[in-house]
């Protein structure tokens, strides 16, 4: 999948990964793409309810090794 | 302004103890409503982390002056954020060292009873998971049933009563928990006893649990009853004619649920003899000791878990179902979620996977969810 920014949080714990992809989206603008990697299991679920409580699209995840990929739409 | 470490075992003993205490639980809502620190005088708040990273103000007014306040997350980093945030907003709070992953394994130990001759019986409770193990020492011999998976704890308790571990049992192949039993066995040359019917697909050397099989530690007596119907090999423990270890097949307040091996219309018919007729024929003054709890309201003053048997025919629920069909359609139907990662546990506990520590602790995560009410 596209991604308009690529952010990096792999190896980064919880709060991290969250505090970094709220950063970076506040540099981009609505309908732009933003794909996140991260090892932290935690970000799945959390990422998805952030997501959610922001009003941002969560189009797609994946998992690649122990690596797990996000992208986020911003809304 | 201070941000300061609670650790489980404090947090452990303040619940068991019935103290006040605030929970300010910064992990998502869905984590919260799924497994949380119960306790009787606990009240909380949920605001995930992630709503908070503009500022605490909102949250201040929302917090009380009158009793601590413990900030919770999964495994803490979350926690000290906030926590530092709200210290620099002036409220004094701590965190809980570890997160929810050092509450799900902190074993706390009870002392259930003195055995003859000087021995004695515990209970170890796992406080945020629900559940129970048990050691039974005598004359400088023990024996451990149903440990979970954080064996130095038994190790060390053992070493520190001054008894050699020869007997581990597991009282079922669990689905909900990693068993640390064969760990235990090998660490301390001690025989792991697991029921047959259940080690279909174990993959390690085991001693067959056999109903009536007796084991000795110095002057008591472990002795095993077939109570299948949670599993199709689950087996309950008489220590000395007083202790009734239930396993998975009856708790305090609610009885095993027969679903977790996928075969809850099978096992049905079994959980049904086990409930009403085997244990029926044993003796009212046995102390039951389930290897779960699901509600504090089931822990005793003390923090133990444990009632006479006499007393649960009267009061629990899922003994005194005369209809059969009544009770055929609770445990099979309408049943809670199944408990997190109950499949690779199984395997776990089988041998056919091995996990990684980390991986282990992820799969436990959650309550524990054996029961039906």
């Amino acid at each position: 999948m596209n991604a308009d920014k690529v952010l990096d949080a792999k190896g980064l714990a919880c709060p991290m990964p969250i505090v970094k992809t709220r950063k970076s989206m506040k540099d981009m603008d609505s309908g732009q793409v933003l794909e996140i990697q991260a090892t932290d299991k935690g970000a799945a679920a959390d990422l998805t309810a952030w997501a959610k409580s922001g009003g941002h699209d969560l189009l797609e995840q994946q998992v690649d090794g122990d690596v797990l990929k996000f992208w986020i739409k911003k809304g | 302004m201070s941000v300061t470490p609670m650790t489980a075992a404090h947090v452990a003993r303040k619940v068991m103890d019935n103290e006040p205490l605030f929970i300010l639980d910064v992990r998502n809502g869905d984590a919260f409503a799924d497994w949380k620190i119960e306790g009787g005088n606990i009240q909380y708040l949920n605001i995930p982390y992630f709503d908070l990273l503009d500022g605490v103000e909102e949250v201040i007014d929302q917090l009380p002056k009158d009793r601590d306040i413990l900030v919770v997350c999964a495994k803490e980093g979350s926690s000290i954020m906030v926590a530092d945030m709200l210290a620099e907003e002036g409220v004094e709070t701590t965190y809980l060292s570890g997160g929810m992953k050092a509450w799900s394994e902190h074993l706390e130990p009870v002392k259930v009873g003195d055995l003859k001759d000087g021995g004695e019986l515990y209970q170890f409770v796992r406080i945020g998971k629900g559940c129970l193990s048990y050691m039974a020492i005598s004359g400088g011999e023990a024996a451990i049933i149903d440990a979970t998976r954080m064996t130095d704890v038994f190790l060390n308790f053992a070493q520190e009563k001054g008894a050699t571990i020869k007997h581990v049992f597991d009282s079922h192949l669990h689905a909900d928990h990693i068993s640390g039993g064969r760990h235990l066995a090998e660490a301390t040359g001690a025989t792991y006893y697991l029921p047959p019917a259940d080690a279909k697909g174990v993959t390690f050397e085991y001693e067959a649990l056999e109903s009536g099989f007796e084991a000795g530690i110095g002057s008591s007596k472990v002795e095993a009853l077939y109570t299948p119907g949670h599993t199709i090999g689950s087996t309950s423990f008489i220590v000395d004619d007083q202790y009734l270890m239930t396993g998975d097949i009856l708790f305090i307040d609610s009885i095993g649920r027969p679903d977790l091996a996928g075969l809850a219309e099978d096992w049905v018919g079994d959980l049904r003899e086990s409930l009403y007729q085997r244990y029926q024929a044993l003796t009212d003054q046995l102390t039951v000791l389930p290897a779960h709890f699901m509600i504090m309201d089931e822990l005793n003053e003390d923090g133990s878990v444990a009632k006479k048997l006499g007393e649960l025919f009267k009061e629990n629920h899922g003994l005194n179902i005369e209809d059969e069909q009544e009770f055929r359609d609770m445990v099979t139907k309408n049943l809670p979620p199944q408990p997190n990662a109950y499949e690779d546990i199984r395997k776990t506990n089988m041998g056919q996977i091995t996990p990684e520590d980390e991986m282990q602790r992820e799969m436990e995560i959650g309550p524990n969810r054996c029961a039906v009410r």
